[in-house]
């Protein structure tokens, strides 16, 4: 018989009682397994009907044709859509329930987005379609860039960054940009030991050095040891606001003045500008440039990985040096890209193009229509909805699971927690993977670096105050178990499609595509598998 | 609001938990100072889904969409017919809403898709292995070149004429930054690539050649003999695709001797869209593995021996190594991979062979017409979908001449290389299986009408 | 033979002018399971104290550095199949790579084994 699961593997059970009450199929009622579509599909299958046509290529073409056709097996329309339905079923996501991953910002994403990004007008566009037939594309990009610009109270912005990171590097380079105009040699970045490790790893990816300034014992930048690297050879600094412990760093204005006054610019990296935004804007704060990513404050999919969108909006000290393209308004009245061919008019110090295109157009529509959705008043409000959710989480668990800044205020957006406390040998993984089978996706863990055994829970605005109590409440079980050394969570998830995966197996010995023997996974090694 | 759950009553009962008087006693640590106290003037209020609707189909009105018209756009950017299970998938919540697979218990979906993903890249590529997507085809080629360096321990990269200048300017941007030495030659309006200039380019300092498969102008480049030739010198080969459905019908480039192979996958899956988002891919030799940039989904087996995927060999990347990662990038372009992924599931081998056959044709079809216009010649001797034809006068008034007459008639060199001489009555025309008869016919009479108009 | 320790839990067996670094039983255990070994170029002339190798585990990428200067002799090709040899055999058969020693006074900095264990106590 040729099974759809030929491979032969079952899904986990994690119950005693249903390991020995196996089923012929591998399925178990609605928990289905899927083999890959290579185990599936046949070269002759199609599911696309294609117009037949009969000329031979032309002569040119001759010695560059194939031999064959590539290898990849075809399945018609009705095993695909099954395919891939049965595959989405093992995936959580926020439509789901709560996703409170600290810093990523996983929100309601409004299916009207959707929608308005599928207009044939916005969809079926090409990007170097002569300018006076996409007048409509570019006053998105100059709908939304005006929003972030008022927003953040910033001169400019660049929107052609494809994500945060890309944002990021957007930024530096501007400043790489504003410094080689000043004629200045520059190589130091200083980047708070809190920082996401894209931080550095964009400024290393801009040519800086990267030097490390300290965090106090509540959790912010110490401004005093930043301003002791203050030098010559500093071209600016780094900062997350809110930062990665979910916090406010109150001095960013006096850190702002300081960088400048040393001849610095100031980037801020704005991943947690949902915390702000419309209660504070940047610009007031000293900021020189900051990413927005669309994907978090406002709401475009996460789409499992992808695609983000990272405009950046800059001061006026580096708003010159902004990248190409970018959309203008003639005295005509008319909008147009500038580009390579007429960037001497006027913009001649773009420090160059980050992408092929504009940028990621299909994430400013949906990022126009949200915050068309939400006006001033509902930006204000999500902010302090965000924070409101993230305070409650944290005062209704802080008594059983330490907050190691709760004692210095409220939090913003996100309430972090440690595993200190727990029973010998109980860690944060227990706690995030006690939280799959209580039907919840886990927080950030491990992260922010400087808290050891970090829980970063960031609930954000779209969660009922109903929906965080069965939240508070699993989370307040969890760690009464692992208080009492309940051994059972070390082997958690119990109730997931996979139970934990071996890690060092997959890293040791490669496997990155499908070669047709199943069985190559080899033999779990000794960690990594049923707890530690 | 219609997104926001809380209800007044809600934010009472939370504010007592938390012990504050007033949401702003959460925010004291924002200087009150720049504590903004009412939301920001001159930006509107929160709108009805009705009038947000009306708003943004206002806006989608006032563009050209490539379907209402006679169109021949390409450069990079193709109109491919996107069966409709391939969006009705790509917007199931599951995938839709999900976020990067951190936790691969409750993300098998999401790793799956993945591992199928590379999969199909590295067998349409020819490669040993593919990763699961970049930004776009223009980043991928940049860090392909970054990859080549600490592959090869040298910094020389040697960018053929052909290669798309959107892709170049990006290499060039980036490399002025990192001071990689860039060699870029220039394009010439020739029938044939310019595969010799690039062999004899090539010197022991070389790290990469990189080579665009078809090329820039819709010309087809000889991978094999540069390839050979970037090895005798230790040098790397390169090859970027930005057309994808073409390697249904030319050989795989990886089958020819290319070391890395990057490219755009937005023509499988993916629409225009205006130029985003879209997705890179990249594939290469699995012994570069290590040294590659970007998320990898890999196989392995949970605690009961059941095949599972996970995010794998993350040590290279930013978050463990920092300021020592690989790259910066953080992210895929995940749903353009399932999207693209779905899309060629669809196809099979065979069936994008056969679309690449159709696609050929009706380019075919579209330069025989054109090239029976008085004035205007066909320059490729070699083509897959697209191809220069080379007009009387400057291109670019052309094209817009030609949208004037309600038809999106190709990509003016002129507007592509600005800076470059000689090219400004080249014009770059694509056809796919979209293209209609009647839409050859259209673009062809507005061609003469247009050439017949004089010096417009 | 004589074998000495660095702070940074490399261990170094001397034999006449050649020396065999890997990283202590200490260090792999601290690490967890090692999927993967870069080693350094032979050939390659190192100063004390440079990073030469980093040593991969799943969530983490360490740098080994080099307790004496010299020039890499023979790194361990072993280690590109089983890189697991740094967990189950760190003093032994996990060893990274061989350096000709350039100035063997840099070995007088470094502890034997009593001031290691000394050391790991004091941690």
């Amino acid at each position: 018989m040729s099974a759809p699961n030929a491979a032969g593997w079952r899904p986990s059970l994690g119950q005693a009682e249903r390991a020995e009450n196996t089923t012929s199929s591998g399925d178990y009622g609605l928990i289905l397994e899927e083999g890959l579509s290579f185990e599936l599909g046949a070269a002759d299958k199609c599911g696309v009907d294609i117009d037949y046509a009969d000329r031979s290529p032309i002569e040119g073409l001759a010695r560059f044709l194939r031999s064959e056709a590539p290898a990849l097996p075809g399945l018609t329309e009705p095993e695909v859509v099954r395919h891939y339905t049965r595959l989405s079923r093992q995936n959580y996501a926020i439509d789901l329930g709560p996703f409170p991953l600290g810093s990523c910002t996983m929100k309601h994403n409004p299916r009207l987005n959707e929608k308005m990004a599928r207009l044939p007008g916005f969809a079926d566009v090409h990007p170097m379609q002569p300018q006076t037939t996409v007048q409509g594309a570019l006053e998105v990009i100059e709908q939304l860039a005006d929003w972030l610009m008022k927003l953040t109270g910033m001169a400019s912005v660049a929107m052609s960054p494809k994500a945060g990171a890309h944002g990021e590097l957007c930024g530096l380079l501007c400043i790489r940009a504003a410094l080689d105009a000043r004629g200045e040699t520059r190589d130091v970045v200083l980047v708070p030991e809190s920082a996401h490790g894209t931080n550095p790893a964009t400024a290393a990816f801009a040519g800086f050095k990267v030097e490390t300034i300290p965090a106090t014992p509540a959790g912010r930048v110490d401004v005093e040891a930043l301003k002791a690297k203050l030098a010559p050879n500093v071209a600016g600094v780094m900062i997350t606001n809110p930062n990665t412990c979910g916090l406010f760093e109150p001095d960013m204005r006096e850190i702002a003045d300081a960088v400048h006054a040393a001849g610095g610019y100031v980037y801020c990296d704005g991943a947690n500008f949902n915390a702000i935004v419309g209660k504070v804007r940047p610009g007031d704060l000293g900021v020189d440039a900051m990413h927005i990513n669309l994907h978090k404050t406002f709401s475009t999919p996460h789409g499992g990985g992808g695609p983000g969108a990272g405009p950046v909006v800059l001061s006026e000290a580096l708003a010159p040096f902004a990248p190409l393209p970018f959309v203008t308004r003639g005295a005509d009245g008319s909008l147009r890209l500038v580009e390579e061919e007429n960037a001497g008019e006027g913009h001649a110090q773009a420090f160059g193009r980050m992408v092929a295109f504009h940028g990621q157009m299909g994430m400013f529509t949906r990022a126009l229509t949200y915050i068309l959705s939400h006006g001033a008043d509902g930006l204000r409000q999500v902010a302090e909805d965000a924070v409101l959710n993230a305070n409650y989480v944290l005062r209704a668990c802080d008594d059983l699971l330490p907050a190691p800044f709760a004692a210095s205020g409220p939090c913003m957006h996100e309430a972090l927690f440690s595993d200190a406390g727990l029973a010998e040998g109980f860690t944060t993984l227990d706690i995030a993977k006690g939280l799959i089978d209580e039907g919840f996706h886990p927080m950030t863990v491990y992260f922010p670096l400087v808290v050891k055994g970090a829980m970063l829970v960031e609930p954000t605005e779209t969660e009922s105050k109903a929906g965080l109590d069965r939240f508070i409440t699993s989370l307040r079980s969890l760690a009464e178990r692992a208080k009492a050394g309940d051994e059972s969570l070390h082997s958690a998830p119990h109730f997931a499609p996979r139970r934990r995966l071996d890690e060092t197996l997959a890293a040791r010995k490669p496997v990155l595509v499908w070669r047709g023997d199943a069985a190559a996974a080899g033999t779990p090694s000794r960690s990594e598998v049923g707890g530690r | 609001m219609r997104y926001l759950p809380l209800t007044p009553a809600d934010r009472a009962a939370m504010l007592e938990t938390i012990g504050a008087r007033s949401v702003d006693d959460l925010f004291v640590d924002v200087p009150a100072a720049a504590r903004l106290t009412a939301p920001i003037d001159g930006l509107p209020a929160h709108a009805s889904e009705m009038a947000v609707e009306r708003h943004m189909t206002a806006l989608a009105a006032k563009n050209i969409s490539a379907g209402s018209v006679p169109f021949f756009l390409g450069a990079g950017a193709y109109r491919h017919h996107v069966p409709a299970s391939v969006d009705h998938l790509i917007q199931r919540g599951e995938f839709l809403t999900a976020y990067t697979p951190y936790q691969p218990e409750i993300a098998q979906g999401t790793l799956q898709v993945l591992f199928e993903f590379q999969t199909q890249v590295a067998r349409l590529f020819g490669t040993d292995i593919a990763n699961a997507s970049m930004y776009d085809g223009s980043t991928a080629c940049w860090e392909a070149i970054l990859m080549a360096a600490r592959v090869t321990r040298k910094g020389r990269a040697i960018l053929s004429g052909g290669l798309h200048p959107h892709y170049a300017e990006v290499v060039r941007t980036m490399a002025k930054f990192t001071r990689d030495d860039i060699v870029s030659l220039s394009p010439e309006l020739v029938a044939e690539p310019d595969d010799n200039e690039v062999i004899a380019s090539i010197d022991d300092q070389t790290s990469c050649v990189v080579v665009q498969y078809p090329d820039v102008l819709g010309r087809i480049p000889d991978l094999a003999a540069i390839a050979e030739a970037a090895h005798a010198k230790g040098a790397l080969l390169i090859a970027v695709v930005t057309e994808p459905v073409a390697l249904g019908l030319i050989e795989a480039p990886g089958a020819l001797g290319a070391d890395i192979v990057v490219g755009e996958g937005q023509s499988l899956g993916v629409g225009l869209q205006f130029g985003g988002p879209y997705l890179g891919l990249f594939g290469c030799r699995e012994k570069f593995v290590r040294q590659m940039p970007g998320r990898l989904c890999g196989q392995t087996v949970d605690a009961e021996g059941k095949r599972g995927f996970v995010l794998t060999l993350s040590t290279r990347e930013q978050h463990i190594r920092r300021e020592k990662a690989t790259s910066n990038i953080c992210t895929n372009s995940g749903l353009c991979a399932l999207a693209f992924s779905v899309h060629l599931t669809l196809l099979g081998g065979e069936g994008l062979a056969q679309l690449a056959v159709v696609n050929h044709a009706k380019a075919q079809a579209t330069f025989e017409r054109l090239a029976r216009i008085p004035g205007v010649r066909v320059l490729n001797t070699a083509y897959f979908n697209e191809a220069t034809v080379v007009l009387p006068r400057d291109a670019r008034e052309v094209v817009r001449a030609l949208a004037d007459r309600q038809v999106l008639g190709g990509v003016s060199l002129g507007r592509l290389f600005p800076v470059a001489d000689g090219l400004h009555k080249g014009l770059l025309v694509a056809a796919t299986e979209t293209t209609t008869d009647e839409d050859i016919e259209a673009f062809a009479t507005a061609l003469e009408a247009v050439l017949a108009g004089g010096n417009a | 033979m004589t074998r000495y320790f660095s702070e940074d839990h490399e261990w170094i067996e001397v034999e006449g002018d050649l020396g065999t670094v890997g990283i202590t039983d200490y260090a792999q255990g601290q690490l967890g399971d090692i999927t993967f070994v870069d080693l350094p170029a032979e050939g390659a002339t190192v100063a004390k104290g440079d990073s030469v190798s980093v040593v991969d585990s799943v969530k983490a990428a360490s740098d080994v550095y080099t307790p004496v200067s010299g020039t890499i002799a023979e790194v361990n090709a072993a280690l590109e199949d089983q890189p697991e040899l740094v967990n189950t055999e760190a003093e032994t058969g996990g060893w990274l790579f061989r350096v000709t020693l350039g100035d063997a006074s840099e070995l007088g900095a470094l502890m034997d084994e009593a001031a290691y264990q000394a050391y790991l106590e004091s941690l």
